[in-house]
Order: C-alpha cells, then structure tokens, then sequence
C-alpha cells in the first residue's frame, strides 16, 4: 500500500514561507489535515499532489517523487477544493473521460461503478452545470476514485454539502481506509476532523504543530489555559476567592468584569458554579474569551 | 492512429471551446471578411488589384491571426483560468498529449474559421485561381504557426489576450512594418511568403521568400509546442495564502 513521505519539506514564495520544514509519513487509513484557513493545508496537499515543487526536502508518494511525474496519477487521486469541473459535461460523461485519460481497459463500467459509490447516478446524465455544490464534490470524488486510487487527497471536502451529504462521505472516506487506502483531507472544522480520523496532523502557519491521535491532542486542546470573561454580583469578592483555587492562574478585575485565566478548561468550569453559590454570588455571566481554532492551534504550536 | 486520451482530450477540448458562446465570436471576422469581399466583387467587377490587398491585408493579417488569437488561447487558457485544468493534469496523460492535442483542435478550428471564409473570400473575389488556392495555403500554414504561439502563450501567462494582442499589434502590424529584420520573426510574414509562393502576386507585399518562411515557420511552431509542453509539465497550482 501506498504512503506519503514527507522529510524536511519547504515551500517558499520569495520571502514568504507557506511550508515550513515538515517531517511526516502518512500511510493506510483516513488522516486528517486540521489547521485554520492560510495555514498551508491547501499548500501542502498541492505538494503531495505534484502540483507544487517543494522549495527543500524530499516527497514521495508510494516511493516516487509526486513533482513532475504524471506516472503518480496512476496510484493517486485528487480531489481539489475549487468548484471549477468542466460544467458542460454531464455527470457521467465527466467521470467517463476521467477512466479514459487513465486508459482504464472498460471506461463505462469504471465511470459507472464510481458514480454508485458516491451514490449520484441518480444525477449522473444530469449537466454538472445545474448541480449544486456539493454535487459538484461528489462527482469530483467520483472523477477520482474512477482508477481505484490507493492514495487519495481532497482539500476540503465537506465544503458546501448538507448534513447528509457530510454524513454520506465520512461514511465513504472511512470505509475507503478501511480498506487500506491512505485518505488525507483538510479540514479547519475540528468536528469534521473528531468524527472522522483516527490521526490528526496539525498544521499552523506552514508548520506541523501537532501530529498523531485525534484524542490525545483533543485532551491537549481542552486541558490547555483559558481565558474567561465572568460578570457576577460580586466580582471582587469571587476574585479574592478563584485566586486560591489552583486551576485558576491569575485573575484581572477590568470594567468588563472578571477576566480569569483557568489553567485547566474542565476543572474550571466544574468550580466555577460551585464557588459562587458556596459565597452567595449570583453568576450573570461566564463568556470563554479565547475560543477561536486559531487560539487553539497557537496554543498547540507553543506547547 | 490517436490514443484514447488524446481523443478524450480533443473532445473536451472541441466541446469547451465551441459550448460557449465564443464560438460565434469566431464567425464574426471571417463573415465581415467574406461580405467585404462580395461587396467589393460586386461594386469592382473589372479591377484586378483590390482581392490581393484585401485578402492580404485583411484576410491572412487580420482576420487569421485574430480567430487564431481567440482560439488558440483559449483551447488550454480557460481551464487554466478557471482551475478545472487540474481534473486533466491530476491524470497520467503525457503533458505532451494534453499540449499537441489542444495544439491540433485549435489549428483545425482556425483553418475551418479563418482559412475556409480566406478560400471562400478568394473564390469570390477571382474564381478558381493562384491568389485563391496561395491564400488558402498561407491561411493554412498561419493557422499551425499562430496557434501553436498563441497555446504556449496561454502555459506562460494568464494574460494570454492581453500579450498575443501586443505582439499583434506592436510586432507584426508596427515593428515589421517599420524594422525589416523583425520580419523574420513575424507569423503574418511567414503566411504570405508561403501564400505568395502559390500566388506570385506583388500586392501581397510577401517580404520574405518560401524557404525562409517555410524554415522559421516551422522552427517557430517546434519551440513553441516544446516549451509549451515543458511548461504544462510544471504546471504549479497556488496554495492558500499564509
């Protein structure tokens, strides 16, 4: 089976780094690629996909290098995240040239087989034209899936499909690495990435920031410092009383209210509504300050 | 015998380029040229001057390279503009199978919008005869140079219009106009040199002979296909901004 290797890899534009020296083998299963939007995620699947040259390191896809070598698209399937597909075609006729430019031996059966599993042959002698957009990703699977790929990539394939078009192809994505395929994605949506991938690589401005088990980076995330904005009847007096907890890493009084810096996310919250009924306080409002993915992901790259 | 992805991409191409409305943008000036022509036939019976410079001047300098324009940049440049490119190079279809295939629909479209109406025009103007049939040649002969510029300009840039309209107008209808050693490497040039071999007439105002035109022609229309092909084979996608 076919796995991505990446060492030392660089991508640079002039004086801008997109990719910034990132060691890292995916093999067999679904992988995801988490980072917010800018963080290099696109970049690096461009890399990987041989739409890019890397400016330092070495990439191989099954082995061989992805840069300058169509041979890569025989094992490799690429979902790209812009909508663009030749719109004049229909469903089928676009997944049907796909088999042929892989001089698949029975085109039709391919294309046919392939638009069954991401479940549009429903929609397949319609134009891709009047499809919607997550139509459109579909049959871009299907456009990529149609050689049966041992290495898939797609940038962001949740984008614009519905609920149930989402549920559909996790389903898909996840029996596809079941079957010992290497599937990565990317993904800044943290429960696309939860729901759907035993590793995360954790990518923030163009470096790898985490690597490995969705769950402990999870916990990581969820037991790093927060920052709290809490208005109560009585700031002072709960000031007074949160700095001798030993969750709580500092307390700030300001014309908002309370700002509370809490070193663990879990416990805080567990004695917060404790602490102020044992005073008497009435709590009016607890507001986490610092919720952003981008916080989470600076936090990430700090520790 | 075509391979299988080269018909494949001979047929995306030929429907992307005649699906959209462009498609009738390319029979303006060959029409415009074909109605001049029988307007002047008609009011200009006798005169025995008036087809040379007009299917010189209009014809083969005009109308051909503008149609060439039109298509051959757009044939690779509008999927390269939108992205859906990526769908035909995420395959493993040699990049020289995806240029000279593209390079051969745009050629064919251009002799069946350009150098057809030229032949017609030339019928029209003097019956069957040299200037007609040297037209019709030169048209031909233009259409494979022009396009394959014209393809390898839409790899480089994504201002394929905009650059092949500045070598147009300031290289072919300025500087070799102006500049006699710019007309070796004028594509208009090449064409009437070609046509005049066939027609012999002066009023074509042909500044270099068959073999020179012939020659570059040809050395023109290899470098371009082959840095085309070497271009495509680093086709670079953008990544998201950091």
């Amino acid at each position: 089976m076919s796995s991505i290797e990446l060492r030392s890899v660089s991508r640079w534009y002039g004086n801008v780094v997109a990719i910034n020296d990132i060691t890292m083998t995916m093999g067999p299963g679904v992988t995801g690629l988490l980072g917010p939007n800018g963080a290099g995620k696109t970049t690096l699947l461009h890399l990987i996909s041989g739409f890019l040259e890397p400016s330092r390191g070495e990439l191989t896809v099954g082995g061989a290098a992805s840069w300058r070598n169509p041979d890569i698209y025989r094992t490799l399937g690429l979902v790209p995240e812009r909508p663009a597909v030749y719109a004049f075609l229909t469903g089928l006729e676009f997944v049907r040239a796909t088999a042929r430019l892989h001089k698949l031996p029975d085109p039709d059966r391919a294309a046919e087989r392939s638009i069954a599993i991401v479940e549009m042959a429903a929609a397949q002698d319609r134009k891709i034209a009047t499809y919607s957009k997550g139509m459109r990703q579909r049959i871009k699977v299907a456009a990529a899936l149609v050689h049966d790929p041992e290495v898939l990539l797609l940038d962001e394939p949740f984008n614009g499909m519905d609920p149930r078009q989402r549920l559909h192809m996790m389903d898909l994505l996840e029996t596809l690495g079941d079957e010992g395929r290497t599937i990565v994605f990317s993904s800044h949506i943290l429960e696309e990435v939860e729901r759907l991938s035993g590793t995360i690589q954790v990518i923030v401005a163009g470096r790898l920031a985490a690597s490995g088990d969705f769950r402990a980076i999870r916990r990581l995330m969820t037991s790093r410092p927060h920052v709290f904005l809490v208005r109560t009847s009585d700031d002072r007096r709960l000031g007074a009383a949160l700095i001798g907890r030993p969750a709580v890493t500092g307390v700030e009084m300001n014309t908002r209210g309370l700002q509370v810096k809490a070193s663990d996310y879990g416990t805080f919250s567990r004695e917060i509504a404790g602490l102020t009924r044992e005073h008497g306080i009435q709590l009016r409002e607890l507001l986490p300050e610092d919720e952003s993915l981008e916080s989470v992901f600076a936090y990430l790259v700090e520790n | 015998m075509l391979s299988v992805p080269a018909r494949t991409v001979a047929s995306l191409t030929l429907r992307a380029t005649m699906g959209r409305r462009r498609a009738l943008v390319f029979m303006i000036p060959p029409l415009i040229l074909v109605l001049v022509t029988a307007l002047l036939k008609a009011a200009n019976p006798e005169r025995a001057d008036w087809p040379s410079l007009i299917l010189g001047s209009f014809g083969l300098a005009v109308v051909l390279p503008l149609t060439a324009l039109i298509i051959g940049t757009s044939v690779l440049g509008a999927e390269i503009d939108d992205g859906s490119v990526v769908h035909l190079l995420a395959t493993p279809v040699p990049r020289s199978t995806v240029i000279l295939s593209k390079f051969a629909v745009a050629t064919g479209l251009t002799v069946l919008f350009a150098a057809v109406p030229e032949l017609l025009a030339g019928l029209i103007a003097t019956g069957p005869s040299r200037l007609a049939a040297g037209l019709f040649l030169g048209a031909v002969v233009g259409s494979v140079i022009y396009n394959a510029v014209f393809v390898m300009i839409s790899v480089l840039t994504t201002r394929a219009i905009a650059v092949g309209l500045l070598y147009l107008l300031v290289w072919e209808s300025l500087l070799s106009n102006v500049v006699s050693g710019v007309r070796v490497l004028s594509v208009s040039q090449y064409s009437l040199g070609i046509a005049n071999s066939v027609a012999r007439d002066a009023n074509l105002n042909a500044h270099l002979g068959v073999a020179t035109a012939a020659i570059m022609g040809a050395l023109v229309t290899v470098a371009a296909l082959v840095l085309a092909i070497r271009r495509l084979s680093a086709f670079s996608l953008k990544g998201d901004a950091v």
